[in-house]
């Protein structure tokens, strides 16, 4: 449990992490049910109504908003700035 | 109601985080003078939007959500944010970092979740209106709980731009209302494509293929379920005659995979929450707790600024994403999904709409679920398949056990929103 926690990057204490192994035992059983499918063939696999595989739909890239429309607005909630730049700890 | 009077009327419920000194009116149309609440995920600029969560303590919203600026367009008067489980995840509001809702009906009992603080907002008359978010029967739920109705469109009918994302897949934006014609007022001027949401649908994506005809399908194994309490049943089937009383044919249909629906929800739905919540590292905004490397900030601030709830179902995303495990749980879930569309797809030729129960019970008591998650989950038995098919579904008010409402369900075919308002206003009784 407490690999898994690393691989989500959040610190739980050993007593989280018991409680949490109880918990998804019962989330996990219940959940198994799914498995019936497991092995059918199910095609084409997401799909909407129409039958059609889903696709992703983009925007065009064009008629951009003026530059530094929102730079403030979003550099003034990060924690730690330097100018206009995100500053972060030192990582090499 | 002023500031002053929403707040004092509040006092014992909490359905409000914030009540607006700044309310106003930002234009004339079919909302004017119409007081709205908005669930705590959902940006208003220059406010406050916290998910109800400890990581987002202090983020204001740099730009207004699409539903907000139709909002404004329409005359609306948006009065504050309403509490929640901390990212829409729960079924009690008993998740928020900003503590409880209480039901207004009886203040021992949870209003339902993650949309509690709207519904009981809504119930209460603390505003006209109020916006949800719904990804597994979180806008029904507490409707049900809470007395009043609650829409959750087609997925895709209702732009997400601006709403804190859980579940992708399945979240939807949709409306709380003391009757139909509110909710379905209120859902004409939020629904809508939207070029900053890709996922949203046009008038044309389903087009109209059956005629409504009046006839309700009752899948009754699905609603005979373990833990169904006896007076749900019969508040249900006193449900079914009344719609036979107002014309409609009430005929038993089989559902082979619907049961699936909740398996398949805790399974995709923490998947798409782990992903989502990635963006949460404490560096470009929200809470940042100080570790001792780069690293180890990301451990400290998601370890302290998630709630238990959300670690939980981080944690559980990443197991099932997991190489190893990917196929056995996330791959057959998808394969389940499938199936489950398939077969209301198929359903809805013959009937226009399925009945059933919104909730198994009333509202239970505050603390009762919270030590047992899998218990907390089986709350939403009866909404999640409306999410796992797209399928648009209301939850109509049904009568009262003692003092606490009932709720009952409505599901339609996707893009047939406008059948669940025929069929509720005969319902509840309310002109056409």
């Amino acid at each position: 449990m407490l690999a898994l926690a690393k691989l989500a990057r959040i610190e739980i204490g050993d007593e989280e992490a018991e409680g949490l192994s109880h918990e998804f035992d019962a989330i996990l059983e219940y959940v198994v049910e799914v498995k019936k499918a497991q092995n059918l063939k199910v095609s084409p696999l997401v799909s909407d109504s129409q039958g059609e595989t889903l696709k992703n739909v983009l925007r065009e890239d064009r008629e951009p908003h003026e530059a530094g429309f929102y730079t403030e607005k979003i550099l003034a909630q990060s924690p730690m700035r330097e100018g206009d730049y995100l500053k972060v700890k030192k990582i090499l | 109601m002023t500031p002053e009077e929403i707040r004092a009327k509040d006092k014992d419920i909490h359905a409000f985080l914030e009540v607006f000194d700044d309310a106003k009116s930002y234009g004339e149309g079919p909302l004017s003078g119409k007081t709205i609440a908005l669930k705590d995920n959902i940006l208003f600029e220059g406010h406050k939007a916290s998910a109800a969560s400890k990581i987002l303590e202090n983020f204001t919203a740099p730009y207004d959500a699409t539903v907000v600026k139709k909002l404004k367009a329409a005359g609306a008067i948006i009065v504050g944010r309403t509490n929640m489980d901390e990212f829409a995840m729960g079924s009690s509001t008993e998740n928020s970092a900003y503590g409880v809702t209480k039901n207004p009906h009886s203040l021992e009992r949870v209003p339902g979740g993650s949309s509690g603080g709207s519904a009981a907002a809504v119930a209460v008359g603390m505003c006209d209106l109020a916006l949800g978010s719904d990804t597994g029967g979180s806008i029904r739920q507490p409707a049900a709980f809470c007395g009043v109705v609650g829409l959750k469109p087609t997925y895709g009918r209702v732009s997400r731009f601006g709403l804190i994302a859980m579940a992708s897949s399945f979240d939807q934006i949709g409306p709380l209302a003391k009757t139909v014609s509110e909710a379905e007022i209120l859902y004409n001027i939020i629904k809508g494509q939207d070029p900053m949401d890709s996922t949203t649908i046009s008038e044309e994506t389903y087009p109209i293929k059956k005629k409504f005809s009046k006839v309700i399908g009752i899948p009754r194994a699905f609603v005979d379920s373990e833990g169904v309490d006896e007076y749900v049943k019969k508040n249900f089937e006193e449900a079914i005659k009344k719609f036979q009383a107002l014309g409609y044919e009430v005929r038993d249909i089989e559902l082979a995979h619907i049961k699936y629906s909740l398996a398949v929800y805790y399974i995709i739905m923490p998947a798409e929450a782990s992903s989502n919540l990635a963006r949460f590292d404490g560096v470009r905004y929200g809470f940042h707790k100080d570790g001792q490397d780069s690293i180890d900030d990301y451990f400290k601030t998601r370890g302290a600024g998630f709630g238990r709830e959300a670690r939980r179902r981080i944690i559980l995303g990443t197991y099932v994403l997991s190489s190893g495990y990917y196929d056995e749980y996330y791959g057959s879930a998808l394969k389940m999904k499938e199936l489950i569309t398939r077969e209301l797809k198929e359903v809805f030729g013959e009937i226009d709409l399925f009945l059933t129960p919104t909730t198994p019970t009333t509202a239970f008591k505050l603390g009762e679920k919270t030590l047992d998650p899998l218990s907390m989950y089986l709350a939403d038995i009866f909404t999640v398949h409306a999410n796992i098919s797209g399928c648009p579904a209301i939850s109509l008010p049904s009568g009262f056990s003692g003092k606490l409402p009932l709720g009952v369900e409505l599901t339609a075919d996707l893009g047939r929103e406008n059948n669940l308002f025929i069929a509720g206003k005969d319902f509840l009784n309310e002109p056409h």
